[in-house]
């Protein structure tokens, strides 16, 4: 097949000649794929093919090597690896001698290419001459030649991890690297490759870190590409050094002075992407610091933990003036500009992670900028010292803020309506938010909010929610923690007076031609949820009256007809956004009896509307949608039976959707909701759920956060409809049963051993339910069988000695549970196991109530089981 | 190599509504998880408690949506009657059906009129609506229908009805009220006072407990309009002696509910579970819309029904202790049908209708119908069918309670009021 000719078709700007190429292309491939791969590999090693086909055979290459979608991306290495050695060795000599083309598209996809290979083989312990051969590439003289060779090791470091390559060869890789990133390396171009290379070769260098020597010598050289003439290289350099921040925190100390004084000038002086990245540097070191604190206030055993070396208390007398100055450089209009990320942002973000990291040390240092800028004409002193003001409100105790915040409060709510630049009322409603946010309600001793504030706010923020998008984006965020605030405090709000002005506010933002700028009808819709979730018994009648208001909404959203693919997604944007302000009113009404009672005159009109929500769409369900039928479930009780019929489909398209996991959990959770709404009545469902359900726990395509879920739904079903489990208890056991030994020896970071707890704590959850759901009926000794290793997983879990209490509390109810209804049958089993005597005596002694008292329960139900 | 991004979120407050709403979502769903375990759990330890006469220990009972901090005292105290009952508010299925009917005291229906009713008895109209038990207990106030279902599960302002901080309400202190839900106003009546605040007053006469209910009740503040620790308004109904003008104000006085017949009680008698003649239920068209039972469907079925009990020896007996004979079922029937001793079966009362001879039942003319309603606990009683049976053919009139009144002194009874048409 004559490939460069088809490639060069492929690119054509006449769409039918594109197609057969890309249709010939296909079944190329699919008729011969080592000849196909090779032709590809070829044409690219061609120096005498044309620029555009042999880019485009790299391209092919790379995308049959790799792919975004995990279970894509098995395949593709599934195939590369069972493909012909012969032709994989002749395709790799291709890459090899591509590498050192002089043309510079060629040998740049060509370093990507053999990335991906590499990320396929050399975990298989394939080309083991690779790096040999890459690095011998680095003393070759074209200076073209290596730059692409130090650019396949950059990539070759980020496709592969590192304990596929041995010490000695990364020592090799570093030196090379480390000599190309050296002032005495004459090309511009070899060098940027070398300090990007390092970038990625850094989480390789482990021991190199630990060496002094070698420490030393890289941190040298980093830190002279820092001030190389070619900005490329200077930017690629501070963010070797961001990374290092967080990857080597603790071997900083001897160089952070100089690497103070070389940001700072940065910060200072250096264009715009690399001042970015000093200050990024810093902001690194806020986040390893905040990290590394949080942990000294948990319970820190102080072996293993990395300690805090305060860099950023040591450095502050020098870092918050330079952070301040950078406040001042902001950009006009970038409140509007959603992709916006400059100095002044970037500075601004580093004051607020710096206060976080010292608390009160930051007062003093920043309450002479705001009051030295907040009045002054020039706009940009004024929202930098509110922007200041704004960034330390979190981290210093709210002792230190409140006296400042009680100074402020009136001259920012002045600054909302009067002044005239809209960037500074931008900053100021984001800084009232974050007053609101973090110093008022029940956490705070003394209120920054009075009866006599509170209607001059509110009045504000209403006003404010008029201004543009983007002011009154932040208005909204400024009530929302407003509302917040005010939470549990008791039968009687102080919002109560103006509910129905804030909600109808709301609604007016919500219809305002401009609501699609800047989040704000998002930001709308969030904020009349949390008023709602906060109302108080006062102000029930007037969320009733809402009802019918946002169902309105729903159903014009329901009118429109032959829509844009745009149109459709704005259309399902705003579906989800009533969808969700409908389930926080469900579940307000539905938590109390009376509001409950009047709300459920809706009810059918509700789901009605919800149906035909899920009708919009062809495959997917609305997660949104999902979530309020849940509420609904659990409002409507028994009745909600009437909607099954209709509402079946819908619920296993949710739970069949593994694409989106979110929605397929949240239907997870919907069956438990429903199978409690329904109990009995749920039966002629069953058949269908259960099936989908042990479906999803034998798929690989599933996210696992999924599986936990689906175990504590079977516990939901099995107490719902009882003995009439029977018919899928071999099923949901077995599934359980494998699940349990999974989920017994662990051994892993923190992450796993989390996800473990919560399988555990899904396993536990539908044991207890199947216990619970048999109990009395004459079909216990069903579970007899199951109980030795229901009990063994008990014990397995208690000597594991990881588990949370959460699983605690659950393990030794399913203890109780088992007593609880095998009883004497399973007297002598239970007495054997170490769960009844050593678990069930820490957890009686157990400081956590709710683990106490599982554990009495258990305790009553053994000793019944052991006495008969 | 393209440089690295490092924009963070600027002005952007952290949290998701959404992802807070899914968070909340899953708060409830395991919340809701955990009651329905916890009372699949109580039913366990109330049937335990009941076999055992003194537990070492009692496993929580906290089953409230809107708790957060479990209570941790346990109940340790040697079961009483009254202990039964709150153990029992938290039970389920069958068993509380059955548990809860006998718990409540259930007036017979007045089928003559008892002799000194101005003297010994009270007069009130009684609600229309759901009869319930009350119980509060440890921060919480469940209603149980007879038939043991909770109507509602709600912090309330009676003593341990509400979880409220000040921790006023002890963890041993807890009530039981008699009381009718009524729908329209969403308030419960009560019409009597079984236990207040850990005092027990099944052992009280009626002029006790009825002067107790109207003194505490107005004073717990349960009579509030409801707020958030209270959600359901209570009332006491106005009570009056059973004399010319009280039976008067009674049958006629405005109340703000609807009335469903009057109940008498007697002054004297003590809060006694089970059907007893010293309360009774009477009602026509004036004071009731049910006097007449309907079927499933609310509709007046041509011919009156009965539900009775099938005995070992096929005999049909009513609910009453001892139990009333109506008839023995045809073999045939019970094989055919597949019947079991205790089952509820509803008949028919046919043309022939109920014969009585000295004023005890001598025979019926029952018509077999089928099995009774699941739901249902019991066969009715004897009282039960001989007022339906009354009101259907020859009803005991207003007039003829205050001609009773008139003539106090007359010690004659009046069985003659029952006009046989049998």
């Amino acid at each position: 097949m004559e490939v460069t000719q088809v490639l060069f078709n492929a690119q054509s700007i006449d769409g039918t000649v594109r197609k057969n190429a890309e249709e010939s292309l296909k079944q190329f491939q699919e008729q011969n794929l080592p000849g196909f791969l090779l032709s590809l590999s070829g044409e690219l090693a061609n120096e005498e093919k044309p620029i555009e086909t042999r880019k485009l055979a790299g391209l092919i290459l790379k995308n049959s090597l790799d792919a975004k979608e995990q279970h894509r991306k098995f395949e593709l290495v599934q195939r590369w690896l069972s493909l012909d050695a012969t032709a994989k060795s002749q395709i790799k000599a291709c890459l090899l001698q591509t590498l050192s083309s002089p043309v510079f598209d060629a040998h740049s996809t060509t370093s990507q290419v053999i990335a991906k290979v590499a990320g396929i083989e050399l975990p298989q312990k394939q080309w083991p001459e690779l790096i040999g051969s890459l690095l011998s590439n680095v003393h070759q003289i074209p200076a073209y030649a290596k730059q692409a060779t130090l650019e396949t090791l950059g990539y070759l470091c980020e496709e592969v991890s590192p304990d596929v390559i041995d010490q000695d060869q990364v020592n090799k890789i570093l030196t090379a690297v480390v000599q190309g990133m050296s002032a005495s390396e004459g090309n511009i171009d070899v060098r940027l490759a070398a300090t990007r290379a390092l970038y990625n070769a850094l989480g390789f260098a482990q021991a190199n870190f630990s060496n002094d020597m070698e420490r030393d010598y890289i941190m040298r050289v980093v830190c002279e590409a820092t001030l190389s003439p070619e900005v490329r290289i200077r930017q690629a350099a501070f963010e070797c050094l961001v990374s290092i921040s967080s990857t080597y925190y603790e071997k900083l100390t001897p160089y952070i002075q100089d690497i103070f004084n070389i940001t700072a000038k940065a910060v200072r002086e250096d264009e715009e992407p690399v001042a970015l990245q000093a200050i990024e540097f810093w902001s690194s070191i806020c986040d390893e610091e905040i990290d590394i604190l949080e942990e000294y206030g948990g319970d820190f055993t102080g072996d293993s933990d990395i300690p805090c070396f305060y860099f950023i208390k040591q450095a502050l007398p020098a870092l918050v003036p330079m952070l301040l100055e950078t406040l001042l450089k902001q950009e006009e209009d970038q409140d509007q500009d959603e992709g916006a990320w400059n100095i002044a942002m970037a500075g601004g973000t580093c004051l607020g992670l710096v206060a976080r990291t010292v608390g009160d040390d930051i007062v003093p240092l920043v309450v002479p900028f705001i009051e030295e800028n907040i009045s002054k004409p020039d706009w940009r002193q004024r929202e930098a010292a509110t922007y200041a003001f704004g960034s330390i409100l979190e981290g210093p105790s709210p002792e230190k803020l409140i006296p400042l915040v009680n100074v402020a409060l009136t001259f920012m709510l002045s600054a909302l309506t009067k002044d005239p630049n809209s960037h500074v009322k931008d900053t100021t409603a984001w800084t009232l938010g974050r007053i609101f946010e973090l110093l008022h309600g029940s956490v705070v001793d003394s209120p920054i909010i009075s009866q006599a504030n509170c209607q001059q706010i509110i009045t504000v923020l209403l006003q404010s929610m008029k201004d543009t998008p983007n002011v009154a984006e932040k208005a909204c965020g400024a009530l929302y923690f407003l509302a917040q605030g005010y939470e549990e405090m008791g039968p009687s709000s102080p919002l109560t007076p103006f509910f129905q002005e804030i909600v109808q506010s709301l609604l007016t933002v919500t219809h305002r031609e401009d609501a699609g700028e800047s989040r704000l009808r998002t930001a709308a819709y969030e904020t009349l949820n949390e008023v709602v979730r906060c109302s108080t018994d006062e102000t029930a009648p007037l969320v009733l009256q809402l009802v019918p208001v946002i169902m309105m909404e729903l159903h014009n959203t329901l009118e429109g007809q032959k829509l844009s693919s745009d149109e459709r997604e704005k259309q399902s944007e705003l579906q989800g956004l009533l969808c969700g302000c409908l389930q926080v009113i469900i579940q307000k009404l539905g938590a109390s009896e009376p509001t409950k009672y009047v709300f459920m005159q809706y009810a059918d009109q509700i789901m009605g509307l919800f149906l035909r929500v899920f009708a919009c769409r062809s495959a997917t369900v609305h997660e949104e949608a999902m979530l309020a039928i849940g509420a609904l479930a659990y409002a409507t009780g028994e009745d909600f039976a009437k909607y099954m019929p209709e509402f079946y489909r819908y619920l296993e398209m949710g739970l069949q959707n593994f694409e989106e996991y979110q929605v397929c959990a949240v239907t997870v959770g919907v069956v438990g909701d429903i199978s409690r709404a329904l109990e009995e009545k749920i039966v002629p469902y069953c058949d269908g759920i259960m099936t989908q359900l042990l479906k999803n726990l034998s798929s690989n395509q599933l996210h696992r956060s999924v599986k936990p879920p689906i175990f504590s739904c079977f516990g939901d079903i099995a107490l719902a409809v009882g003995e009439y489990f029977e018919k899928y208890l071999m099923w949901a056991m077995s599934a359980l049963q494998s699940a349990a030994e999974l989920s017994t020896h662990i051994a892993g970071d923190d992450e796993l051993v989390e996800y473990t707890n919560s399988l555990r704590n899904g396993i536990l959850e539908a044991y207890s339910g199947i216990f619970q759901g048999f109990k009395n009926s004459p079909k216990t000794q069903l579970l007899i069988p199951y109980a030795p290793h229901i009990l063994q997983f008990l014990d397995g879990i208690y000597m594991e000695k990881d588990m949370d209490d959460v699983v605690m509390k659950t393990a030794i109810g399913v203890l109780g549970d088992l007593a609880d209804t095998l009883g004497s049958h399973a007297g002598s089993m239970i007495q054997q196991s170490v769960s009844s005597k050593d678990f069930l005596n820490e957890c009686l002694s157990s400081e956590d109530l709710m683990i106490k008292e599982s554990a009495e329960w258990a305790k009553l139900a053994i000793s019944r089981a052991i006495s008969v | 190599m393209a440089p690295h991004d490092i924009r963070r979120p600027f002005k952007r407050a952290a949290i998701s509504d959404q992802q807070k709403r899914r968070e909340l979502s899953l708060l409830r769903q395991a919340q809701n998880r955990r009651d329905a375990q916890q009372q699949a759990r109580c039913l366990a330890s109330s049937i335990l408690s009941l076999q055992s006469a003194a537990p070492e220990s009692q496993p929580e009972q906290s089953d409230i949506e809107l708790e957060t901090v479990p209570e941790a005292e346990q109940e340790s105290e040697a079961f009483s009657k009254d202990l039964d009952v709150r153990q029992a508010s938290k039970l389920r299925g069958p068993e509380v059906r059955k548990w809860f009917a006998r718990q409540l005291m259930l007036p017979e229906w007045m089928i003559d009129v008892p002799d000194r009713l101005a003297q010994d008895w009270y007069v009130f109209a009684r609600p229309a609506g759901k009869r319930c038990f009350v119980v509060s207990s440890n921060g919480t106030t469940v209603s149980r229908q007879r038939n043991g279902s909770i109507l509602h599960h709600f912090p309330s302002a009676l003593p341990a009805g509400a979880k409220i901080r000040d921790g006023s309400g002890s963890a041993q202190s807890y009530c039981i009220l008699d009381c009718i839900f009524h729908e329209l106003d969403q308030t419960y009546y009560v019409i009597d006072m079984v236990c207040w605040n850990g005092y027990s007053l099944y052992d009280c006469t009626a002029e006790f407990r009825f002067y107790w209910l109207n003194s505490k009740l107005e004073e717990s503040g349960a009579c509030n309009a409801p707020s958030h620790y209270h959600k359901f308004r209570f009332s006491a109904v106005p009570v009056y002696n059973c004399d010319q003008s009280g039976l008067h104000a009674a049958y006629t006085g405005v109340v703000p509910y609807a009335k469903d017949g009057l109940l008498f009680y007697n002054k004297h008698a003590l809060y006694q579970t089970g059907n007893t003649p010293l309360a009774l239920v009477w009602k026509d068209e004036n004071c009731s819309q049910y006097v007449i039972d309907t079927d499933g469907k609310g509709e007046i079925p041509s011919q009156q029904q009965v539900v009775l009990e099938l005995q070992d020896d096929r005999k049909l007996v009513t609910s009453d202790d001892p139990p009333v004979l109506f008839g023995c079922l045809d073999g045939d029937i019970i094989e055919k049908s597949g019947l079991h001793t205790e089952n509820l079966l509803r008949f028919a009362i046919g043309d022939g209708g109920l014969s009585f001879v000295d004023g005890k039942l001598e025979k019926a003319d029952l018509i077999y119908l089928g099995k009774s309603n699941r739901a249902r606990a019991f066969a009715d009683s004897y009282s039960k069918v001989l007022f339906q049976f009354m009101v259907r053919h020859s009803p005991l009139k207003i007039d003829d309670l205050l001609a009773s009144i008139n003539s106090a002194n007359d010690q004659e009874k009046t069985p003659s009021d029952i006009e046989m048409v049998g």
